[in-house]
């Protein structure tokens, strides 16, 4: 086995709880307190992990509109899902023979499985993390044709939204960011209510709503 | 191969129709039913922790497994098939319920020309109207032989709407445009989230008739006459690829399941993947003698039966009729054979993608919660100077959204797709636009079929079945005849933004559309021209019956499941009035 890598972040940089100003500005107040937190890797090794939150962080970037993907932790979310059953193919059609170069109307028909794609294309992102934001986008717009940007991007995606037992999320975070409650048991009283006016119940999550600590994400499955 | 002991009846697939058979048969015979399931067992109680959006609406945990088995795809005969490597534009269950476990509940039933639709098309507007390249059909059965057992499926689900034809008496609120009913809906409309009541209400003003979409989540409680008890929907938007976590979805294990467990002549084998009919010569035509099937074991064996009834979804009993050798497959050059051809799917797009200034709340809604206007389906309105024959509906839903599949949609000013002026777009949008949405006939062609694949096969080594589809000018005309009509009510509703449709091009394999796919084993009132007769009976193998979608000889605008539901009542009829006295072909 090769050696467990870990990725290192700064405690207040991850979740939190969103508050808004008048003009609709996100403050986050960082929930976390001390200096680091070390998150041991399923997939990635430290520097690749540190390219994916970069350029994560570009897709979905902090900023005043409010958090982004450093602090829903998607690069862990990523990680994740490339560890478990989605990252190895297990529920693709993966019987030959594979086609590269088929009209994007038939789909993916290649080989590689996300964690080849994804390990592939970061070989040759080394280093991105060290650059400066605009060398970022300049690069990310160079590969953004590419299947591993748009995997990349959908990721990215999933890990600002996911429950947060899934990795991303962190504190709700994005759906604090967009007013989703999350997995709201029951709507009934509200549901013909609130015409034309925000409604939004505070989220919580399905262990949350369920009460259920053993409800077990899919990436944790053999 | 080790052979079972024998039973009299044999069901493949456990969805709606094979558990709605396995229920009437078994609560009016004494008949031993074996129900072969691939799946896994399932009941409502195990959706209590599934309100995970990554797993089950993105990861797929209800569905068929695409490592296991797939489609194959192509445009035309010219191209070389490739597989659908994961799920596409429909989404075939698995487990017991089948795709009525993930199902969003909507109950329309279809107009009553679909059923006549060569003989009605003819006769209203020539024969020359009809594409060149057309295999329209009749169905051998017509709506008024349907209507009491639509109704009956109406009541087993308690289905909450507004009827707009009682007995040929046009009910405003209702949709005036259906055909007539025996009864009003068994409970009243469901709640209408934002989105859909503003639509409802600028549909009126543009002097449309839209009614509350027919919904298997419960407006209130209710009780069918098998002393099935269900809650009234929460409205908690987890429908579509979710089981109901509350039991107000109706879905075959709430409905259908409690009643065969009370019956020790039914018994349900899951993880039994059935690869043959077996069957034999017998007089004229054929026998099946039972199904081989590989059990939990992982073990080959023989399950002899008296009575088969293939009822898996769609495309499978096709291809289980193409494994076993039973009819000849089509051949679209000659236009020999019948098993495989007919293929159709469903015309669905968003024909007005709208942006509002006021947030929807859109979270919250059901997955059959909407607002419908029939005002252009069917031939509700006259084609006679139009390009196209048909139509099918527009629609407001609220299914209630969840971020990680409805994320991103920003008006199309905004080019970026990454970074800080796409997430700004995109967080403002995200509670501020929904979609009109329409859902239309797709008639059934020559060129559109299904065979097996040359190439590419199953985990057991059975080949794939191989679908070969494409739009044609008639569904794309239809689009862009419906898609202002769809800007024009997006405006009515006060829409700041509206990205119309761009236009119905190639079929697109791999963008969701709707599991709504018809056809490859196809009913009618002729063995020339059909592989079952009007009681789903194949023509040649009596003792063989087929269930499911695979019968619709072409998409009828609204969703299937009332209608195959309808059409199992009937045959289920005919099986214990006539064919257990007297096994033998009913027509």
């Amino acid at each position: 086995m090769r050696r467990r890598d870990f990725l290192t972040l700064s405690a207040a940089s991850i979740g939190g709880a969103l508050v808004y100003s008048l003009d609709r500005k996100a403050f986050r107040l960082s929930a976390q307190a001390g200096p680091s937190i070390r998150i041991p890797l399923r997939f990635f090794s430290e520097a690749e992990a540190l390219i994916v939150a970069a350029a994560a962080s570009r897709i979905f970037p902090s900023d005043e509109m409010g958090p982004g993907a450093q602090e829903a932790g998607v690069a862990i979310y990523i990680d994740r899902q490339l560890a478990g059953p989605w990252g190895r193919d297990r529920h693709r059609y993966t019987q030959e023979p594979f086609d590269e170069g088929v009209p994007p109307e038939f789909g993916y028909q290649g080989k590689a499985n996300p964690q080849q794609i994804y390990r592939s294309a970061l070989k040759d992102l080394k280093g991105f993390d060290r650059l400066a934001p605009a060398e970022q986008d300049q690069k990310l717009r160079q590969i953004e044709s590419t299947l591993f940007f748009s995997l990349l991007r959908r990721n990215t995606i999933e890990g600002m939204f996911c429950d947060p037992m899934h990795g991303g999320n962190v504190d709700m975070i994005g759906w604090q960011l967009i007013g989703f409650p999350g997995p709201r048991m029951s709507n009934y009283a509200d549901v013909d209510k609130h015409y034309g006016e925000a409604f939004r119940p505070k989220p919580a999550s399905l262990r949350q709503v369920t009460g259920d600590n053993n409800v077990r994400p899919s990436e944790d499955e053999a | 191969m080790k052979t079972l002991p024998p039973v009299d009846v044999v069901i493949i697939g456990g969805g709606w129709t094979g558990l709605l058979m396995a229920k009437e048969l078994g609560t009016r015979t004494s008949l031993s039913i074996a129900v072969l399931e691939r799946g896994k067992p399932r009941e409502t109680a195990d959706y209590s922790a599934t309100m995970d959006e990554l797993d089950y609406a993105i990861r797929l945990h209800m569905m068929q497994d695409p490592a296991q088995e797939t489609v194959t795809f192509r445009h035309n005969p010219t191209q070389r098939a490739l597989p659908l490597r994961d799920h596409g534009s429909f989404l075939p269950g698995t487990g017991v319920g089948g795709a009525g476990e993930h199902w969003n509940g909507q109950f329309p039933r279809f107009l009553p020309d679909c059923f006549e639709l060569l003989s009605k098309t003819t006769e209203r507007y020539g024969a020359k109207r009809l594409p060149a390249d057309h295999a329209i059909e009749d169905w051998g059965v017509t709506y008024d032989e349907l209507e009491p057992h639509y109704t009956r499926a109406e009541v087993l689900l308690g289905i909450s709407g507004k009827a707009g034809n009682i007995r040929g008496k046009k009910i405003e609120g209702g949709n005036i445009f259906e055909g007539w009913r025996s009864a009003e809906y068994p409970t009243p409309p469901i709640k209408m989230p934002y989105f859909s009541a503003m639509y409802r209400d600028a549909a009126k003003t543009l002097g449309y008739h839209p009614y509350p979409y027919p919904a298997a989540t419960l407006s209130e409680p209710y009780t069918n006459p098998d002393g099935i008890s269900r809650t009234a929907c929460f409205y908690c938007g987890f429908c579509d690829r979710f089981g109901c976590m509350v039991g107000a979805k109706g879905q075959p294990t709430n409905v259908l399941l409690p009643v065969i467990q009370t019956r020790k002549s039914v018994s349900i084998r899951t993880a039994s993947w059935v690869r043959r009919i077996v069957h034999e010569k017998a007089g004229s035509g054929h026998k099946a003698r039972g199904v081989t099937y590989v059990d939990a074991t992982g073990e080959e064996v023989f399950q002899p039966a008296e009575l088969v009834f293939l009822a898996t979804w769609t495309l499978n009993n096709t291809r289980l009729l193409l494994l076993s050798g039973i009819g000849e497959p089509y051949n679209s050059e000659t236009g020999k054979g019948m098993v495989g051809r007919n293929l159709t799917h469903q015309v669905c797009f968003p024909g007005a993608i709208t942006f509002f200034e006021k947030p929807l709340n859109r979270f919250m809604g059901s997955g059959a919660a909407g607002m419908c206007v029939s005002d252009f389906d069917g031939d509700s309105f006259d084609h006679s100077e139009l390009p196209f024959l048909r139509g099918g509906n527009l629609l407001a839903y609220s299914f209630g959204y969840k971020p990680m599949t409805s994320f991103g949609v920003v008006p199309q000013t905004v080019k970026a797709r990454w970074g800080s002026e796409w997430k700004k777009a995109a967080i403002d949008a995200y509670d501020r636009t929904a979609s009109v949405v329409f859902i239309g006939e797709h008639l059934a062609y020559k060129g559109n079929y299904m065979d097996l694949d040359p190439t590419y096969k199953d985990h057991l080594g059975d080949p794939l079945l191989r679908l070969t589809i494409d739009w044609r000018d008639n569904e794309r005309k239809m689009a862009k005849f419906v898609t202002p009509k769809a800007v024009e009510l997006a405006r009515a509703m006060g829409a700041k933004d509206i990205t119309p449709f761009s236009g119905l091009g190639s079929y697109d394999a791999t963008r969701y559309q709707t599991t709504h796919v018809q056809g490859g084993t196809i009913m009618g009132s002729s063995p020339e021209r059909s592989v079952l007769n009007p009681y789903l009976q194949h023509w040649q193998t009596p003792n063989l019956f087929v269930l499911g979608a695979s019968a619709f000889p072409q998409n009828a605008s609204a969703n299937p499941t009332p209608t195959l539901l309808a059409l199992a009542y009937r045959a289920v009829d005919a099986i214990v009035d006539r064919y257990l006295k007297n096994p033998a072909a009913l027509a």
